[in-house]
């Protein structure tokens, strides 16, 4: 596995090899460029795992040292003391419930927000898009900064409640945008044709738009879930006292970081990728 | 009457919270990087606008460099990622949803912990370089943590796939008739390339350019984690002021700055490129 200043060749030489030249040499040269490129995407694929197959790994060392950096021999017993730092579990829960609690919000309010984007034309519609795209893409140290000299300035002590309430401010605009889509794409005469056979607006909305939109409110739930739990920037900014698994590994960073995270990690990333696996077949099986 | 109030009350919710909660702050964050004062007497509101001088002549390197890291850190997503979202798109065949997995694998690890596992990976005794110490094939001292490269390398690592999506995307979009006629017409590979595929695929590198290289500018972890005293950047500076230091004001008077300079980039990118390949890039 390569560093992360050694790609496998400067992509000039992968487009001089690929180009053919018109003949009989033309077939021959191409196929040397698609191998080529075969194994430049490839490189690229196992330095983007290097450090995961790395953390995976080392949640299985037996490291005797604080910092759990050279292989010492291949252990479960990590395992067994996932418990042994009491502030490592409450960062976990915290975490966890901060990103439950967020996903909720946010997925209340997002909802809401796509399918008004989606379904009508109404003033101020140009507006809200400009912000909704000014908390995309607007940097997380800008957010964090201008959220923390908010609270300062109006005397609210930061905590777990901040978090939560920063979460939401960085992730409704991913599920307005998620939930729009689907509004978008979404069939209008079936619903007209409910409304036909006299159902009231209520009843069309939960029993015939609703099911439709349910696709684009669960990946814009699970998109939230991911963003919250993964956040270390505006979260260190609006955190006050109050830890989370990020900000943990971060303070661990200097002293070293126990085989516990990595187990953590790796758990998080197992379920993470079930997840999308499964929701990947599933969506294939839709269509 | 009814449909006309609907789509308000559908959006207040989530918009007072967006407007209140990222706009007015920035109002507030304004009125910080103007006041005096400091966290034990308190701060007040003097409109010293010197303190926007005082920060920025004090940190001039850390804004210099950080551009610098941000530019290098684009440059080479984009080296890395285009060929392979070339071949992704173009060569990916049925398997193409299993790429694109592969490239989010990342994602579902936390960013702090992809950096410290790098940390791992490239640690002096760590299990790179201690076997290449053992049998002599770099020096006993040579490291790569607290380097440029161990911090700019984080940084690519870190913002790849923001930069492989967008262009996967505008490469996929790309039909692949109007390329076959291309070589009907007895066009070279490089021709159809440079005058056909590039060029459709450009908004896409745009709108990787525009995910990468302003959360890299603005990042601390990697340079917190990777870098040495000598790889601080402006982000560094912000959040030391802002969470060590609690100098509000030269903190709130750092990040406006760094705001100010990231819009006016943005707008020069845009104004260069043409505002609609932006905003259309950005759209998606």
């Amino acid at each position: 596995m390569s560093g992360p200043l050694s790609p496998a060749l400067p992509p000039q030489a992968v487009a001089d090899e690929v180009t053919p030249s018109v003949g009989p040499l033309r077939r021959r040269r191409v196929r040397w460029g698609d191998r080529l490129l075969f194994g430049y995407t490839w490189v690229v694929l196992l330095w983007l795992f290097a450090p995961i197959a790395v953390m995976i790994a080392f949640g299985f060392n037996d490291t005797k040292s604080k910092s759990n950096v050279s292989w010492q021999g291949f252990t479960f017993k990590w395992w067994g003391r996932l418990g042994d730092y009491p502030d490592l579990t409450t960062a976990v829960t915290n975490s966890l419930s901060i990103a439950l609690l967020a996903t909720l919000v946010t997925t209340v309010l997002g909802t809401l927000m796509g399918i008004a984007l989606g379904r009508y034309r109404f003033r101020g519609q140009a507006a809200t898009n400009l912000v909704m795209f000014a908390a995309i893409s607007s940097p997380e140290l800008v957010m964090g900064a201008s959220l923390l000299s908010l609270f300062i300035s109006l005397g609210v002590q930061t905590g777990y409640m901040t978090i939560v309430l920063a979460h939401v401010l960085f992730s409704v605009s991913f599920v307005a945008v998620t939930v729009r889509a689907r509004v978008v794409g979404l069939d209008g005469s079936i619903e007209e044709a409910a409304r036909d056979l006299g159902a009231s607006t209520w009843i069309t909305f939960w029993r015939v738009t609703f099911p439709m939109i349910l696709p684009g409110v669960v990946s814009g739930a699970l998109l939230a879930f991911a963003l919250s739990i993964d956040d270390f920037v505006i979260t260190q900014f609006t955190s006050g006292a109050t830890i989370t698994f990020p900000l943990w590994i971060y303070g661990a960073v200097r002293i070293g970081v126990p085989p516990q995270v990595n187990i953590l990690g790796t758990l998080i990333f197992a379920v993470g990728v079930a997840i999308a696996v499964v929701n990947t077949v599933t969506s294939r099986r839709r269509t | 009457m009814r449909r006309k109030i609907a789509p308000y009350l559908l959006i207040l919710p989530g918009g007072l919270w967006l407007v209140i909660f990222l706009v007015v702050p920035l109002v507030f964050m304004a009125s910080v990087s103007t006041q005096e004062g400091d966290v034990v007497n308190g701060f007040v509101q003097t409109f010293r606008l010197a303190n926007f001088a005082d920060a920025l002549l004090q940190y001039k390197t850390q804004f210099l460099r950080s551009a610098g890291y941000g530019l290098a850190g684009t440059l080479l997503t984009i080296a890395l990622a285009y060929p392979v979202a070339y071949w992704i798109a173009f060569k990916g065949g049925a398997r193409k949803s299993t790429y694109l997995l592969l490239v989010l694998l990342p994602f579902f690890v936390s960013f702090v912990l992809r950096t410290v596992s790098w940390k791992f990976l490239l640690a002096d005794d760590g299990i790179l370089l201690q076997p290449l110490k053992d049998i002599g094939l770099v020096p006993a001292d040579f490291h790569v943590l607290q380097t440029t490269v161990a911090v700019v390398g984080g940084l690519t690592y870190n913002y790849l796939p923001f930069m492989i999506l967008p262009i996967y995307v505008a490469l996929e979009r790309v039909d692949p008739r109007v390329v076959e006629a291309s070589y009907d017409l007895y066009s070279t590979w490089r021709d159809s390339f440079t005058k056909i595929v590039l060029p459709l695929s450009l908004p896409g590198v745009f709108a990787g350019v525009l995910m990468t290289f302003v959360p890299m500018t603005s990042d601390y972890v990697n340079a917190s984690i990777l870098g040495g005293p000598a790889n601080t950047m402006i982000g560094n500076i912000i959040q030391t002021e802002y969470l060590v230091n609690n100098d509000y004001p030269a903190g709130a008077a750092l990040s406006f700055t760094l705001m100010a300079a990231m819009l006016i980039g943005i707008f020069v990118y845009a104004k260069a490129l043409g505002t609609e390949n932006v905003l259309e890039a950005a759209a998606r």
